[in-house]
């Protein structure tokens, strides 16, 4: 058996900067490591000084790519703080939000990123030449998320209204009611992805690992992402919000400026295959019979299948959406009060965003100024898990040419569609 | 620039919602890869060239290994543009410059501070000559689009040199101070279409500011709403803290005078 030396230096169609070692003798891993190389950006220290009400628009811009998933999770955290219920109108609205982003997320990650692998191309360029109808649709899919956003956050890159106990300005209904087509039309747009997608062949590796995802044990039975009050684990159950550091449990490891994560095992996997695999009976029953189609059954331990997953919840995040858009309709959208009680206090959230559970933790002093932090974000709880992934993958590849080992880790790699940027830029510290 | 110009896009210290951002003129990403082709850009594609006519460049410098590296962007491009407001002036990031930074360092760290490399956050103006600036965080897709086309024709791009204010009153916004809030919309730079106050908030001046602000008119608005100067510069920290004391004294880098 030849030695393996794989030496990947930044990791493309990846967000942010990450490199992949691997070294075998005579069949034996030497050397394996997930090394993530991004420049740290220190939130947490930033957010010191500032005033509660500047919290959400500045960890908004941890990430360019879930900027209002981290919106979700950074106002859960201060109502939380505020001890305020936000009006019905408001979750449906931010729901709304979430769901467009992970539209775009997950559209992005499947169709520009992961699909060219698939495809045995190096990016989603040359698709454009052979595969345009799937690239249009691409495009149109992406665009709607974006819209979405747009229409009830102002834009989607780093959104804008979406406020503590409330919007700073109200979508017309008009034009929510005017995404139903678009909304509709992406249902036949994403039964073509499927389509395209059950001629491809995912790699067969299997590993089982511990399943982490938001719950809600008060919902009504909701796809439980863009708010929980617990945990949900494979191996350990129901574990309260509160206790989420009990949970991640981070420590920093030398090759990574992103801290890693364990719980019950050696690591465990946040994102959409994990929700997939906990809270499958939740999905909408169109995304069901997607899962079906692509021959997705509960649980799944081959962690190539988080691209399905992704697929899966699209096609849920679309018809919650639509939903969501019948029930404001139905109610009519009004100006309501959003008026918040500043204390002294600490806020905890967390929302499930497109790449895992995300948690916000807040201190604030008694003029609602922020005295310390807590950012414990999807990519970095997944990075253990990748490694360990990859360490039971290679020893089964081995027999294969080099060049073919070293695309396989890569595509192991983006199919976890790790964020490096949110995991080394909200590093955290005990503080309390 | 004969033939179709090759482009690369680069990410430094920020969010890279600024290339994102790119890949968000899904009307007309088409159309712009008929007339310039990307040949690097690790976000998004397998890197097919180092040589490029026009380097795209987002994020702040903040540790030394992104000065060598940008220093590397430079010398393979012909032009270099700033891409959002932590290329210039160094956005978010500078807010850590006013705050002890072996502290910063530990607050993140712990005991193990020093084996992470970080220096204070600057502007890429700071390391290599810029050409172009696309402000803004994140930056406008128009704006993006009428630079990338000013490029291609060699024209200067049109970039707007008025206060937010101007776009405020154009879209018929109510003033952000009758709420009781410290809007920078009369000093900031336009551009943006006032996107902030349009969605019910103030002008956080992601844009920084006019080329010749009007100083004494925004102290006078200052004054009639009861606020003080502190009040504003505290706003001001957010996004152009490299303005308002965030530069820390950091001079040029010497690489700087012999980069393009």
């Amino acid at each position: 058996m030849p030695d393996v030396n794989i030496n990947v230096h930044h990791i493309t169609r990846l967000e942010g900067h990450g490199n992949i070692v691997v070294n075998t003798k005579n069949g034996e891993i030497e050397e394996l490591r997930l090394e993530i190389v991004e420049s740290p950006r220190f939130f947490e220290a930033m957010l010191r000084g500032r005033k509660w009400d500047e919290a959400t628009h500045i960890t908004c811009r941890i990430c360019g790519i879930c900027s209002c998933g981290h919106t979700t999770a950074s106002l859960n955290a201060l109502e939380n703080w505020a001890g305020i219920e936000p009006s019905s109108q408001t979750k449906k609205l931010r729901k709304l939000l979430f769901n467009g982003e992970q539209i775009q997320s997950h559209v992005l990650h499947v169709l520009y990123l992961a699909a060219p692998d698939f495809l045995g191309v190096g990016s989603v360029i040359p698709l454009i030449e052979t595969h345009k109808e799937v690239v249009l649709i691409a495009l149109r899919l992406k665009r709607l998320g974006n819209d979405l956003c747009c229409l009830v956050g102002g834009r989607h890159v780093h959104p804008i209204a979406a406020a503590v106990n409330g919007f700073t300005k109200l979508p017309k209904l008009a034009d929510l009611v005017a995404l139903r087509p678009r909304l509709e039309a992406a249902r036949a747009d994403l039964a073509a992805v499927v389509g395209v997608l059950q001629t491809l062949t995912l790699p067969q590796f299997e590993r089982e690992t511990e399943y982490v995802a938001l719950n809600q044990t008060e919902g009504n039975g909701e796809y439980p992402w863009q708010w929980g009050d617990s945990i949900l684990s494979s191996e350990a159950g129901l574990i309260p919000l509160e206790e989420y550091r009990s949970v991640t449990n981070e420590y920093l490891v030398d090759h990574s400026v992103a801290k890693h994560t364990k719980h019950k095992r050696d690591s465990y996997m946040v994102g959409a295959l994990s929700r997939v695999n906990l809270h499958y009976d939740k999905l909408h029953p169109a995304a069901k019979q997607v899962a079906e189609a692509l021959g997705l059954s509960v649980p799944t331990h081959n962690p190539f299948m988080i691209n399905l997953a992704q697929v899966v919840e699209t096609v849920h995040a679309v018809a919650h959406s639509l939903q969501m858009i019948d029930e404001l309709e139905a109610a009519g959208l009004r100006e309501e009060d959003r008026s918040v009680p500043v204390k002294a206090g600490t806020g905890i959230g967390a929302a499930d965003v497109p790449r895992g559970i995300l948690f916000h933790e807040y201190s604030m002093d008694e003029t609602g100024t922020l005295t310390g932090s807590n950012l414990v974000i999807p990519t970095g709880q997944n990075l253990a898990n990748i490694e360990n992934d990859m360490r039971a993958l290679v020893p089964q590849i081995l027999d294969r040419p080099q060049e073919e080992v070293r695309h396989l880790c890569e595509m192991l790699v983006r199919a976890y569609d790790p964020c490096i940027s949110c995991a080394t830029h909200a590093l955290e510290v005990d503080f309390i | 620039m004969a033939g179709k110009p090759t482009v690369g896009i680069y990410s430094f210290t920020g969010c890279e919602g600024c290339s994102l951002m790119i890949l968000e003129c899904e009307d007309q990403l088409l159309d712009v890869l008929e007339l310039v082709e990307i040949v690097n850009f690790r976000e998004g594609m397998d890197k097919i060239a180092d040589q490029v006519d026009v380097a795209f460049v987002d994020g702040a410098v903040s540790t030394s290994h992104d000065i060598q590296e940008l220093l590397e962007v430079r010398k393979n491009a012909k032009i270099v543009v700033a891409l959002g407001a932590c290329a210039w002036p160094g956005g978010l990031n500078v807010m850590k410059n006013f705050q002890d930074q072996e502290d910063v360092r530990r607050y993140v760290y712990g005991d193990k501070w020093a084996a992470y490399d970080a220096i204070p956050a600057r502007p890429i103006d700071r390391v290599v000559k810029v050409d172009y600036y696309i402000r803004g965080c994140p930056i406008d897709r128009d704006e993006f689009l009428e630079v990338t086309q000013a490029i291609l024709m060699g024209r200067a791009p049109n970039i707007p040199n008025h206060p937010v204010c101007v776009e405020c009153k154009l879209s018929d916004n109510p003033c952000r101070f009758d709420f009781g809030e410290v809007c920078l919309g009369p000093l900031a730079r336009a551009g943006c279409k006032a996107i902030c106050p349009s969605f019910g908030t103030k002008c956080e001046g992601c844009r920084g500011m006019v080329d010749e602000p009007a100083t004494q008119a925004h102290r006078g608005v200052l004054e009639k709403y009861g606020l003080s100067v502190d009040d504003m510069m505290r706003e001001y920290r957010l996004f152009g803290g490299w303005f308002w004391g965030g530069d820390l004294g950091v001079p040029d880098l010497p690489e700087r005078a012999t980069s393009k």
